[in-house]
């Protein structure tokens, strides 16, 4: 199996792991080195450049399907996939071809050079070698779109079968700045030691939620609780005399905070992991809000800087002195750590976070967490003193150990459909809270419920539809849910006023009309206490 | 002449004032013609019933002790001032158009319809009116099916594959219409072929109507991977999941319907494998349906019906939405969700 169509083909038709790693391997040890370099580089979010808008290609796709556009708008609503749309909407064609990776896309990339005219009789000469799937793939890598129902993680233990290299080395390997272009199979994957890149951040270690008492997980003793910080989780990578900052994401966002700019140590390479939030003057973090003014901008205006400064709270040392310390044990990394803010500027752009006070008991830590929110965090975590630093997410070491959250209880007035495995399902919805006799929209939210409670629900909206504004339905304003979010802020650009942090939908408040939920006064107190 | 109150449209159903009959009633009636027997057109508690013969076999198995009058195809009744005729829908075995005459004005009930030839029920064919009502259930261009021996051929590739890996075939289908289609389409495939009960006792309606239908097995609770190695079950989509399957491990399990066809819904069904049949018209065939029939009028009854009316109006027919309580039964008109 060399072609990708037909890996996605093998993908596509099962649900197990064990067949996808089997598919996956047998691409990994089939493909040519530059389409298997390409596959690596799809699956961890290194897609091509996207070259073609996408109401260009719906109005090729309409066109060349023979119908007129409403209805191609109509059929991806209900579809919820714009590549499978076209895919499906095509005349079949005459004869086929598999599609292969990397010329494919070498050619997707020549087309950025063509004008439009161009571009679409090359289009149109792709899709009509294609079956089906060749299209949803070629589709797919043209809006840049690309999900195959395979992790980067499960990508990667196909890939340590394949090639006997240990899997938590390949996932370092494939961290950072890598591009098919610049890079190789054998440099990348196999060479013993890889060319030393110091822009390569560590894979993070990432924790569960805690779901089962905190005393389950033995003595407090062995552990250590910090302060759950609502920021960007980021690495901070200080290497021969540069600067890089990753995000969890792995988005190199360095020339978005030059607050960083500049910074190096006298102890040598150093790599430090925490959370990137904004400071205020009252010396705690900011809400997420204020974050999200920064992380859009690729350039930042004085004041802005001024007036949202970014911080990196640095809880824990992945590298110091040139070494790899991901295998210390955590009491052995902070004492790294504690060295390594010694040797950085103070004040300075990287702090050591605010403490958690007290006693080394859960019962310290369970009424200490109560009180997060006036500390700007989200709750506690939880990290064992004696454990290494781990690649991704493993059970065991590090736990979220969250605050219960807000709630209200709200009337849905809009839905609409969702996409991929929620197509034609209406999972989508805006919530409204009474103020006086009229309901006024505060949030959108989109899961927490079952299927089988969207296929219920999904059957309600069909038949008490009162108007559609596109693929938005206005519903007749009946039914109540339970709304959870994180926190909660002032916001002018909301009609409620008010902007919600991770709203979703806790429960369907069968027992309750839409006369019994909160109202707007409500949601100000929760403001006014919360905010 | 508009043609307007031959059949109209009741909080009923459809009904025919010169006959003063209902077709495919959702409230209790009177007098009923019905299409086909699948529950959301075949319902229960009317005072009479007429349908074809086999129809009739598999609703005196579903609904009990009815009374009931034949209509054979193409033959034609006199109800009140109304001429009455059944004709082939080819949705599953027994199905029929129903048309209407009154004064010379004709109107036709299509029911549910497919427009291919599944060589077991009796084929569709168009029927000249001025007043058509159709469905619209896969009234989407996206819905566009494979011819019938190519889907043979993708379920009988898989069935192979499963006995080739010791696994039983699990294949989740409606158990009046999609599996008798698909009984007689593997009928030739590699090992035997088990009905779960539900299909068999649809199968037994419908081979003592005279439906030529080839041999099948009833699962038994003694039946398991051991007395029929390599089988391929039939069985309906809800029961596919079920402990049942556990005898026949290890087991892979697939649905047929038109669904299929679309990858966020197999998903959502957690389904590996997918095959796309239907006992519904896709796209062209809905279009090909309404065009043969030369209709000036044009109702559309259930599925994606705003979509399918704006195209039709679109295309230079006349066309309505007409709100019905179909498309609730049978696992394609079912819907999406």
């Amino acid at each position: 199996m060399s072609a990708f169509s037909d890996l996605f083909q093998a993908l596509d038709a099962t649900t197990k792991t064990s067949a996808k790693l089997a598919a996956l391997g047998q691409y990994f040890q089939t493909a040519t080195p530059e389409d298997r370099l390409w596959c690596i580089a799809v699956l961890s979010g290194r897609r091509p450049k996207r070259v073609l808008s996408s109401t260009l290609l719906r109005r090729w796709a309409a066109e060349a399907a023979g119908i007129p556009e409403w209805l191609f708008e109509e059929c991806y609503a209900n579809v919820g996939d714009l590549a499978e749309t076209i895919a499906l909407l095509l005349p079949p064609a005459a004869q086929t071809r598999p599609l292969y990776l990397a010329p494919t896309i070498a050619d997707l990339r020549a087309m950025a050079q063509l004008d439009d005219a161009a571009r679409k009789a090359h289009v149109l000469a792709q899709w009509a070698q294609l079956d089906t799937t060749g299209r949803l793939v070629f589709n797919k890598l043209l809006t840049g779109g690309f999900r195959m129902g395979v992790s980067q993680k499960l990508m990667t233990r196909a890939l340590a079968q394949a090639t006997g290299q240990p899997q938590p080395d390949l996932a370092h390997r494939l961290m950072g700045n890598w591009h098919p272009d610049t890079s190789d199979w054998h440099s990348l994957i196999m060479a013993q030691n890889p060319t030393a890149d110091s822009s390569r951040p560590y894979p993070f270690c990432l924790a569960h939620g805690l779901d089962s008492p905190p005393q389950d997980l033995g003595d407090a003793h062995d552990w250590r609780a910090e302060w759950k910080w609502d920021g960007i989780r980021a690495q901070l990578l200080l290497r021969d005399g540069q600067v890089f900052l990753w995000s969890r994401g792995e988005e190199l966002i360095t020339d978005r905070f030059p607050e960083f700019a500049g910074l190096s140590i006298a102890g040598g390479n150093t790599v430090l992991d925490g959370e990137l939030v904004v400071w205020g003057s009252d010396g705690l973090p900011q809400p997420f809000q204020a974050l999200q003014k920064r992380i859009g901008r690729k350039t930042v205006p004085k004041a802005l800087l001024a007036s949202a400064p970014a911080r990196l709270l640095a809880y824990d040392c992945l590298e110091f002195g040139g070494q790899d310390l991901r295998a210390l044990p955590l009491a052995q990394r902070r004492q790294h750590l504690q060295t390594a803010l010694d040797q950085l500027p103070n004040p300075g752009p990287v702090l050591p976070p605010p403490a958690v006070a007290g006693a080394h008991t859960w019962e310290n830590w369970a009424s200490t967490r109560q009180t997060a929110r006036a500390h700007r965090a989200e709750g506690l975590m939880l990290k064992r003193l004696s454990a290494p630093y781990h690649a991704g997410r493993i059970r065991g070491d590090w736990w979220k150990w969250k605050l219960d959250p807000l709630s209200i209880d709200a009337v849905m007035i809009y839905a609409q459909a969702g996409h991929g495995r929620r197509a034609t399902l209406y999972t989508d919805f805006t919530f409204a809270v009474w103020d006086g006799p009229t309901l006024v929209p505060f949030a959108k939210a989109y899961s927490g419920l079952t299927d089988a409670e969207f296929r219920q629900i999904t059957a309600w909206v069909r038949k008490n539809t009162q108007q559609r504004f596109g693929p938005v339905r206005q519903v007749v304003p009946e039914l109540v849910f339970e709304i959870a979010f994180e926190g909660i802020q002032p916001s002018p650009r909301h009609k409620s006023g008010v902007a919600l942090r991770f709203p979703r939908m806790a429960r369907w408040r069968q027992d309750k009309t839409a006369a019994q939920a909160d109202t707007l006064a409500h949601l100000n107190a929760l403001l006014a206490q919360y905010g | 002449m508009t043609g307007r109150g031959v059949l109209t449209f009741t909080d009923r159903g459809i009904y025919c004032p010169a006959g003063d009959f209902y077709i495919d009633p959702w409230r209790p009636v009177p007098r009923a013609l019905i299409t086909h027997a699948h529950s959301d057109h075949a319902r229960w508690g009317h005072g009479r019933y007429l349908a074809t013969p086999r129809s009739l076999a598999v609703m005196r198995h579903r609904l009990g002790d009815i009374t009931a009058q034949i209509a054979e195809y193409g033959q034609v009744l006199r109800i009140g001032d109304a001429d009455v005729s059944f004709h082939p829908a080819g949705h599953v075995p027994g199905s029929a158009q129903i048309r209407v005459c009154v004064a010379g004005q004709v109107w036709v009930a299509s029911g549910d319809y497919k427009t291919e030839n599944d060589g077991l029920s009796e084929p569709f064919a168009p029927l000249p009116c001025h007043s058509f009502i159709t469905e619209s259930t896969f009234g989407l261009p996206v819905f566009r099916w494979q011819p019938q021996p190519r889907i043979t051929e993708q379920i009988l590739r898989w069935w192979q594959g499963n006995r080739a890996a010791g696994k039983t075939s699990v294949l989740g289908a409606y158990a009046l219409g999609k599996a008798q289609r698909l009984l007689h389409m593997l009928a030739d495939g590699p090992g035997p072929i088990l009905c779960h009960a539900a299909v068999e006792n649809t199968n037994a309606s419908l081979r003592a109507a005279g439906v030529a239908l080839p041999q099948s097995d009833v699962l038994t609770p003694e039946c398991s991977a051991k007395t029929h190695p390599g089988a391929l079950i039939i069985a309906p989509p809800g029961a596919i999941e079920a402990s049942w399957t556990r005898r026949f491990a290890p087991t892979e399990v697939a649905l047929a319907s038109g669904w299929m066809g679309l990858r966020g819904i197999r998903r959502r069904r957690a389904m590996a494998t997918g095959f796309v049949i239907s006992d519904h018209a896709d796209w062209p065939g809905l279009l090909q349906a309404t065009k043969e029939t030369g209709a000036e009028n044009i109702y559309v009854t259930h599925g994606y019906t705003d979509i399918f009316t704006r195209y039709l109006n679109e295309s230079g027919h006349s066309a309505q939405v007409v709100p019905t309580e179909f498309g609730t039964d049978d696992d394609d008109s079912a819907g999406p969700a």
